[in-house]
């Protein structure tokens, strides 16, 4: 990690630009927004994942068959892949709850705090204690528990 | 013109089906022995069900689709830019865990310490993303009504089930979705599915917005 590209960073910072004006210029950094979709008010959002995936759709399709590297890393190109296990449904479960009470989701909380709505730093103190805590009981609980092989 | 008709008489099926379906319901509690109550109380509850489809039905898309076709193609850009320049599937929750590991020694927050900086730049870029469209298109700041005690109480199960579920609305829905994959699919369905009724229950409680 220590002999890193120059431009890694700066790309890490370009990418999250754009991927944070997105999600404000859609309006999902705005709770209320969100809660309207999940409201069955306005289906909007559907259009927010859906153009999104289909742009990540895209452009896996193209580097994954063009069987090439990455340029600043040197990793190949692979397609996002998780075990599908209980906790993949009691994750989103519970995430869904949370979802449905608050109207937020990480990445549209971290750019709601960059439209100024500061209010949305009770879901950052309330996002990093719920992941604290399920960090933790699940330490305790479970040393077999494969650790993740991807650092992505 | 025709579009409103349909939803019209859909509309119109709905009601007759709540109405019959009411009928049943007083018609059974009665029957149970509470009747004062019961015969009261379903009937909102009904009427609010009827007004929300009937509503989405009508006017799905009451803000247009532009702004939010348009932002979730820069979503989907800002993903491709870090991939494609780095190979790097960036989901946003993962920030959650790998910033933990500054503070806390738990070998479950350890092994994110190889990409916890970067994960703190991706986050950095998202929040000034933000900024910069309020800069331009906001003309301020902008401030949520939602109570802070739900950001606070839902934000920890946010924290939580988006991190066992491994991966969030980026991940799973943005990402593993473009992937194809089953199970990022099987996760989105749970939490948009979990998360309507959640919202929809949390509006019926009268709280507000």
């Amino acid at each position: 990690m220590s002999k890193r590209h120059p431009l890694f960073l700066p790309l890490i910072l370009a990418g999250g630009l754009v991927f944070g004006f997105g999600l404000a210029y859609s309006h999902m950094a705005r709770p209320e927004v969100v809660l309207q979709f999940l409201q069955l008010e306005d289906f909007g959002l559907l259009f927010v994942m859906g153009g999104a995936a289909v742009v990540t759709a895209t452009v896996f399709a193209l580097a994954t068959r063009a069987d090439g590297r990455a340029p600043l890393t040197g990793r190949v190109y692979r397609r996002r892949m998780r075990s599908l296990d209980r906790n993949v449904l009691a994750g989103g479960l519970i995430f869904g709850v949370g979802w449905g009470i608050t109207g937020i989701c990480p990445g549209a909380a971290y750019a709601s705090l960059g439209v100024g709505n500061l209010p949305i730093l009770w879901a950052f103190v309330g996002m990093f204690v719920g992941a604290y805590l399920q960090g933790a009981v699940r330490g305790r609980r479970a040393d077999t528990d494969t650790p993740a092989a991807s650092a992505d | 013109m025709e579009l409103t008709a349909v939803s019209a008489a859909t509309g119109g099926l709905l009601q007759v089906a709540t109405g019959g379906l009411l009928q049943v319901a007083t018609g059974g509690l009665g029957q149970a022995g509470e009747p004062a109550l019961a015969a009261a109380a379903p009937e909102p509850v009904f009427q609010s069900v009827l007004s929300v489809f009937g509503g989405i039905l009508a006017d799905p898309f009451p803000n247009g689709i532009g702004r939010y076709a348009v932002g979730g193609l820069l979503v989907g850009l800002g993903a491709a830019i870090i991939y494609l320049g780095t190979g790097i599937i960036a989901g946003a929750s993962t920030f959650l865990e790998s910033t933990l590991s500054y503070v806390s020694g738990k070998p479950r927050f350890q092994r994110w310490r190889a990409s916890r900086d970067w994960r703190v730049v991706f986050t950095l870029g998202i929040v000034g993303g933000a900024a910069v469209y309020a800069l331009v298109f906001q003309g301020g700041p902008w401030m949520t009504e939602v109570q802070w005690w739900r950001l606070l109480g839902g934000g920890v199960l946010v924290g939580a089930g988006t991190r066992l579920g491994k991966g969030c609305t980026s991940g799973h829905g943005v990402c593993g979705v473009g992937s194809a994959s089953v199970t990022s699919i099987v996760n989105v369905v749970t939490f948009i599915a979990v998360a309507v009724g959640t919202a929809l229950l949390v509006q019926t409680l009268g709280v507000t917005p």
